[in-house]
């Protein structure tokens, strides 16, 4: 087949299914958006537990990260599956993937915002409390706007590789970008142009992505 | 004068870090609208003493007595007594992320949970006062040295603190920047604000200081008045250091 053509069937076959790949978009970004929003929440609290200092909570937060990073995440992903949809919980597929994938991300974020809290000079906290601030106050007002800003870059990456990620729900049947490709490519025996148009589709998630933590980084660096 | 109330004493106060005895048997007393400097070679723990008097680093013994009430940082609010006791940096340590106005009433709305009207009238009231006027909405790391610290030092006076603790105020301002902050804190001394005071600046210390302590490897060697301690010492050490600092 001339190169020329394959770009046309290429483009035809990507036109044609725009109103699947619709549907498997909105699921990958539903998923995405959902996963990384607990993860953030997660994240946080475990970096908390961490700088705490109080030794069982630092304990729980290590161990937490030590099982995250330990295993691959599509068995995270595979444990929150059977461990959830198929237990007394009756959880559906989408959330047992979503919350393995908050799971798994929570703990990279836990340890972004841990290194950007403690990036923060101990004079900004000594300045909060020698006004009379608690150290929540401090935790709250001084310290933690800083830090979000700093780990906006790092935390935007993460981001990027959640969604990315999110393609491993594949495997617990949900019809996200990822499995309509490949369906799709089993179904017509014609992998690469499905794969490619799957890729595509993850590309422009990303640049859009890139986009918007690019954009939230210049209104948040007022002051810096 | 000679029967002001004491707004601090400290008696056998000690500190360690580790195995390290920063502060030994430190006796010191400080009476309403009285500024005390104090001076000694990096490491004497001056910047400790001053801590200790706000509570960022706890004594491990003796006592630190606050306007006649001897605070014991396990039972006391000591958020309530920072209030009380300003504390100025020498890295001045302006919250980046708020303007000028906002580092100034952050206290008073978040602490003393003033009327965010009051507060903005009080701080720009304050700021007009270090001559600041003019930066109300500014982010810190548009400001000099000088005027960072001016307005560190608006945003203590903010809590309206009975005494305030400087320490090394104009250490890490260039040269020329040094006399606006001094003017600052020279301008509060005169309205009675009880001052104790880290510095090396001689001038400030002759000029207004009621007494001079000079500390040496965590212990006060001596106390007086600035005359007296710059040019009559009375200590070995305390002349060993005056020549090695002049
Ligand atoms: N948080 C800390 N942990 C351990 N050691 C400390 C701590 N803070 C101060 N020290 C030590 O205590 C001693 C006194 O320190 P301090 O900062 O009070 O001295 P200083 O007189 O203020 O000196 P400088 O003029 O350099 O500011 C020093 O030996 C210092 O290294
Ligand atoms: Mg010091």
């Amino acid at each position: 087949m001339e190169f020329i053509d394959y770009i046309g069937h290429l483009w035809d076959t990507l036109i044609a299914s725009k109103g699947m790949f619709y549907e498997a978009t909105k699921l990958t970004l539903k998923l995405t958006v959902v996963s990384i929003f607990i993860a953030i929440f997660v994240g946080l609290f475990f970096a908390l537990l961490k700088i705490s200092g109080v030794k069982p909570f630092v304990w729980i937060s290590n161990a937490y990260i030590f099982i995250v990073r330990g295993t691959p995440l599509i068995v995270q992903i595979f444990i929150f599956y059977y461990g959830l949809s198929y237990g007394s919980l009756q959880i559906s597929g989408f959330w047992s993937a979503a919350l393995g994938l908050a799971f798994h991300n929570g703990a990279y974020i836990a340890e972004i915002f841990r290194g950007a809290i403690q990036s923060i000079g101990k004079g900004q906290t000594e300045a909060g409390r020698s006004i009379g601030m608690t150290s929540g106050q401090t935790m709250l007002r001084i310290i933690l706007p800083q830090a979000l800003r700093r780990a906006l870059p790092p935390l935007g990456n993460q981001f990027i590789i959640g969604l990315k990620d999110s393609s491993l729900a594949a495997f617990v049947g949900l019809a996200e970008l990822f499995n309509v490709s490949t369906t799709m490519g089993s179904n017509t025996f014609d992998f690469m142009t499905w794969l490619i148009i799957g890729a595509v589709y993850y590309l422009i998630l990303v640049f859009i992505l890139t986009m918007l933590v690019g954009y939230t980084e210049k209104k948040l660096a007022i002051g810096d | 004068m000679a029967e002001s109330r004491e707004m601090i004493r400290v008696e056998k106060l000690n500190k360690h870090f580790g195995d390290l005895h920063v502060l030994k048997d430190i006796d010191l007393t400080v009476g309403e609208s009285d500024v005390v400097v104090l001076i000694g070679a990096s490491g004497s723990g001056k910047s400790t003493l001053l801590r200790c008097l706000n509570f960022l680093e706890i004594k491990n013994s003796g006592s630190v007595i606050i306007e006649g009430e001897a605070i014991d940082p396990k039972k006391a609010n000591l958020n309530q007594i920072r209030q009380k006791v300003g504390m100025v940096f020498q890295h001045f340590n302006l919250f980046p992320h708020k303007t000028v106005l906002q580092n100034v009433i952050e206290g008073p709305i978040q602490v003393k949970k003033m009327k965010r009207a009051t507060a903005i009238k009080e701080g720009k009231e304050l700021l007009e006062k270090v001559g600041l006027a003019d930066k109300t909405n500014v982010y810190p790391d548009k400001l000099s040295g000088g005027q960072k610290q001016r307005v560190a030092i608006a945003r203590s006076l903010a809590m309206k603190p009975d005494i305030m603790l400087f320490d090394e105020p104009t250490s890490a301002l260039d040269p020329e920047l040094v006399g606006e902050v001094l003017t600052t804190m020279k301008q509060l001394a005169n309205e009675g604000m009880t001052m104790v005071v880290v510095t090396h600046e001689m001038g400030f210390a002759r000029e207004v200081s009621d007494s001079v302590v000079y500390m040496h490897e965590g212990r006060i060697v001596e106390r007086g008045k600035a005359e007296d301690i710059f040019d009559n010492p009375q200590e070995e050490r305390t002349k060993a250091f005056l020549s090695s600092i002049l």
